[in-house]
């Protein structure tokens, strides 16, 4: 990502200290994840100490600070999910891809992350891929819908 | 779009939309919430788009994408108006019939309605149907009316009228006095009355003064907020303004969590609109009140709920709690005076100054007035949003709306309150909704999260699930919180391993306190409640987990063995087709065998042996039967007689 | 007028408003332990290790006195049993990290406080936040500020700010409790300064 777009980002919100969160948003949004060239950039333009932006990029879920997979899989862990049986999904999930939660595999294809409930429990267990949400999971069935993903 | 710059031309305008409106016009209303698009709304809107074109009816027949429904287990959801005819779990398949049969010939198409689990009786009325039925639907009744992305939508049923009343008729004193009449209490998680919050930042120094929207919802498996920021966002925009006018508040937010993309769109929409329409921003209908509204996304932090994170995140900072000996109404955000309030709290506002506190009050208990809406899910029929007024019997929430459990389970325990609260047992099921009854039983009402647990689930693991999720969530600042739910989560994880020791209960207990009396922040502070709730009303369990190393509901993994019993097997091979371990040994006509050591566990075998045979399950606190012996395997089949 | 009277262990305490009860209680020569606390700092209120327990009109309750206002008429106890036992336990986590620093093992003595308690925990530092929050409010430089949340936690040096000023400060390393902060300081300079050599050349 060029550091023309980063600071149109920036210039968008007036390059104000307090939409430190928003900037990085609409960043991570676009590029996927936050390079450090990036964090040093952010700190410079809205004069905020790079403690806090790195604080404030590790502490929030959103941000990634290594690039993501192509394909985002996001496993439903709130409550009624986990009623339904969603660590069993979890652990099906990282035996097949092979990395756990918060990793990314070596061919930049999965990212696994848990959530902490996405809404839809009716559906429950829920497996979010690219945003789109395959319900009532079973670890069975697991395979079957990652193998459509390339 | 000109400005509406008064009163009497809201009414005007008001007038000209409803007269372009027919009543009796057959409308199509299309539940589309992010519930029903996970469940494919999308899809059968685009396929009702696509039908109404081909069959000739642009003109004829309205076609609305409204907000959640709520009864979500049956999404995605058609209601057809003015019949009020109720179709559920619809495909894009099943559109063109609909149109055909019911849209123009007038017909039912059975097989798309409800049918009573009990009576099969099959029901055709939206408000026959039990689970709206027994359900009081003030705030969440009008997302079935609404396009979320039409004000117009909002207008007609009356909207603002509320804020126009508040701007025109009364002052910002009688405002308030009003919603403190109304005895309007935190739909958070707080409960706290909100015109006493509201009084306190207006009698606050200072001419800056904030008013906020909390539309964090963290607590997993609770979701009527993001239903009702996007099925109805003007309603809690016009909520938010009329506070802001009582209060003296120039200046909003909303502070959206970042997982609701669709409650982040459909409020930025529709502030744009207001604005367009001038109830936001200079000289509101023209009453000289000013008032500007933006929103703030989450990053991914159940903490940020907490009102004093919250307020830090906004400031761009990480959302560390600030300690609560100066309340937040009185120095805030950026030290302001800041009335912070929940989502559902800011919707029922309009109404309370539309019909009044007196009407208000009719609704709920002595000291819990008006409804709350709970998220229904778990163990549950009719998983969905469910609005009752407070005083409700658990019981009714649970088997006369929700159906009571499926697959003919039995009820356990019913978790209120999120990862702050606690679990009720059976004998509490006669417990009446409400902030003070929820709090004095061990659980607390908390933002509405219901979920419904059943003889599968283990206490234990339910009490280490929270603590897992606190500990991540857990904003790192304060020892008691930090360190402590770590050590109690380590212990937790350990019992439901079989690790469990003498003298964990006591510890866990110690730790408890400490957390209760020391820890930062609310969150902290109320950590060890589910631990404490379900061992107040479950320890056979943690014993049977610390002594026996047996998990009494068969649940957590390291305490089980799935087991085939050689006298139930059939040698249908399901089991071992479907086993992802490929551990299940068997033939035609030989009985099968679980490979102890390759299986893990995931229970699959347990789930697809046929019902009628049901010979898959599972074996805790005992050693597995060895197998039977290779002679004994061969299952004889009974010859038919001739 | 601002003067507000207040009972701190059975003392009479003057203090004045937008005072905290440990500042009122130090310039009462009452002692209350704390961690997180240093004077050239803005209060923090993240050990925990300073609470109190608060009288006041009929409820009693536990405080923390950093960070809490003074208030009239109030009855301040710095020890009670709950207190002391509060203050056994916030020891004992601490301990799992750090069970050798001196100020934890001297404070053990005083409340009894086994350092074996816990399984030890990997990471030695105690969060009291001192080495951040000095180099950020007196230093002015923010060399070294925390990362991730919860049980995750942890300082972190920035290298390109630390290379620059640390070696002529080193400030923070006699604030922190458990020697922590050195080793941090000393990962970074092993893995992220320039060499003496190639930074001598830059400079040029």
């Amino acid at each position: 990502m060029d550091k023309d777009r980063i600071d149109q980002i920036i210039d968008k919100h007036h390059a104000e200290p307090s939409s430190l969160i928003q900037i990085l948003l609409e960043i991570q949004a676009e590029h996927h994840w936050l390079p450090k060239e990036v964090l040093e950039q952010v700190s410079e333009r809205l004069q905020v100490p790079m403690t806090r932006v790195q604080h404030i990029a590790t502490f929030y879920k959103a941000f990634s600070l290594v690039p993501r997979g192509r394909h985002q899989i996001h496993v439903c862990m709130g409550t009624a999910c986990h009623v339904r049986g969603a660590s069993r999904v979890l652990d099906t999930v990282e035996n097949l891809t092979g990395i756990k939660p918060g990793e990314t595999d070596l061919d930049l294809k999965f990212s696994l992350e848990t959530v902490n409930c996405l809404g839809c429990c009716a559906l429950g267990p829920v497996v979010e891929i690219d945003g789109k949400a395959h319900g009532k999971m079973a670890p069975a069935q697991a395979a079957d819908v990652l193998q459509k993903y390339d | 779009m000109s400005r509406i710059n008064s009163p009497a031309e809201l009414e005007a305008f008001r007038k000209s939309i409803l007269s372009e409106r027919d009543p009796n016009k057959t409308c199509i209303t299309l539940c589309s919430g992010s519930a029903c698009h996970a469940s494919g709304s999308r899809e059968v809107a685009a396929s009702i788009q696509e039908e109404i074109e081909k069959q000739g009816l642009n003109g004829e027949v309205e076609f609305r994408r409204t907000g959640c429904h709520g009864f979500c287990e049956r999404g995605p959801i058609i209601v057809i108006r003015p019949e009020e005819i109720c179709y559920f779990q619809i495909k894009p398949e099943d559109v063109p019939e609909i149109i055909s049969e019911t849209i123009k010939d007038k017909k039912i198409v059975e097989r798309l309605l409800y049918t009573d689990p009990v009576t099969k009786e099959k029901i055709i009325h939206e408000s026959e149907i039990p689970f709206y039925k027994n359900q009081g639907r003030l705030v969440f009744g009008s997302n079935v009316r609404i396009d979320p992305k039409s004000i117009n939508d909002y207008l007609a049923l009356g909207g603002y009228s509320a804020l126009a009343k508040a701007l025109s008729q009364m002052t910002p004193e009688q405002v308030l006095e009003e919603v403190k009449k109304s005895n309007l209490r935190g739909r958070g998680g707080g409960g706290f009355p909100a015109g006493i919050k509201w009084e306190g930042s207006r009698n606050a120094p200072g001419d800056i003064k904030y008013v906020i929207v909390n539309a964090d919802e963290g607590d997993p498996g609770a979701y009527m907020d993001r239903s009702l920021l996007e099925g109805n966002p003007h309603s809690v925009l016009e909520g938010l303004t009329i506070g802001a006018f009582a209060v003296g508040s120039h200046e909003g937010y909303i502070y959206v969590r970042q997982e609701y993309p669709l409650a982040v769109e459909n409020v930025n929409i529709a502030i744009k609109q207001a604005e367009e329409h001038g109830f936001l921003g200079e000289n509101i209908l023209g009453s000289g009140f000013d008032f500007i509204v933006k929103v703030h996304r989450g990053a991914g932090a159940f903490v940020c709920g907490e009102s004093t994170a919250l307020m830090t995140a906004l400031e761009g900072r990480a959302g560390e709690p600030r300690p609560k000996y100066i309340r937040s109404n009185v120095v805030g955000l950026w030290g302001r005076p800041s009335v912070l309030n929940n989502v559902e709290t800011w919707a029922n506002v309009p109404l309370i100054i539309n019909k009044g506190a007196d009407w208000f009050t009719q609704y709920g208990t002595e000291k819990s007035k008006g409804t709350k809406i709970f998220s229904l899910v778990g163990k549950i029929v009719n998983t969905g949003l469910v609005e009752v007024p407070m005083g409700t019997p658990l019981r009714d929430i649970i088997y006369n709306i929700g159906g009571g459990i499926p697959g003919g389970k039995k009820f356990k325990a019913v978790q209120t309150g999120g990862p702050s609260g606690g679990c009720l047992p059976e004998e509490l099921l006669d417990l009446a909704v409400g902030f003070d009854e929820l709090t004095k039983a061990g659980s607390m009402m908390g933002s509405g999260g219901m979920i419904v647990l059943d003889e599968d689930t283990c206490m234990v693991d339910v009490a280490r699930y929270f603590l897992e999720f606190l500990t991540d969530e857990s904003c790192g600042k304060c020892v008691p919180c930090r360190e402590g739910m770590r050590q109690m989560l380590k212990i937790l994880t350990n019992i439901t391993k079989g690790k469990g020791k003498e003298g964990d209960i006591e510890l866990l207990q110690e730790l408890s306190e400490t957390a209760i009396e020391a820890a930062l922040c609310a969150l902290g502070k109320s950590s060890p409640n589910p631990f404490l709730s379900t061992l107040k009303y479950f320890r056979d369990e943690y014993e049977a987990h610390i002594k026996e190393k047996r998990c009494p509901a068969l649940s957590c993994k390291e305490l089980i063995s799935y087991y085939i019993d050689p006298k139930k097997c059939q040698a249908c091979g399901t089991c071992r087709k479907k086993c992802p371990a490929e551990a299940i040994d068997g033939g035609k006509n030989l009985i099968h065998i679980i490979d102890q050591e390759k299986c893990t566990k995931c229970g699959t075998c347990f789930e697809v042996c046929p019902s009628r045979f049901a010979a898959a399950g599972k074996v805790s606190g005992e050693p597995v039967p060895p197998p039977i012996p290779e002679e004994s395997r061969t299952i004889v089949r009974k010859r038919k007689e001739k | 007028m601002s003067e507000i009277l207040l009972k701190i262990d059975e003392k009479e305490v003057k203090a004045k408003k937008g005072m905290t009860l440990l500042e009122a209680a130090r310039g009462a020569g009452i002692s209350i332990p704390t961690l997180c606390h240093h004077e050239k700092l803005e209060p923090y209120g993240a050990c925990r290790l300073c609470i109190v327990e608060v009288e006041s009109r009929g409820w009693t309750r536990i405080v923390v006195s950093c960070v809490y206002p003074v208030e009239k008429n109030i009855i301040v106890r710095t020890r009670s049993e709950k207190v002391d036992r509060i203050r056994k336990m916030i020891l004992e986590l601490q301990m799992a990290h750090a069970p050798d620093s001196f100020i934890l093992q001297d404070l053990a003595k005083e409340y009894g406080a086994d350092k074996n308690r816990f399984e030890k925990e990997p990471s030695f530092c105690i969060h009291c936040g001192l080495c951040v929050r000095y180099c950020a409010e007196v230093k002015k430089k923010n060399a070294v500020g925390f990362v991730d949340r919860g049980i995750r936690k942890e300082i972190s040096f920035i290298p390109e700010i630390a290379s620059k000023e640390c070696w002529n400060c080193k400030e923070c390393f006699q604030l922190c409790p458990t020697e922590a902060l050195q080793a941090a300081y000393v990962l970074v300079e092993a893995l992220a300064f320039p060499s003496a050599s190639t930074e001598s050349v830059s400079e040029g």
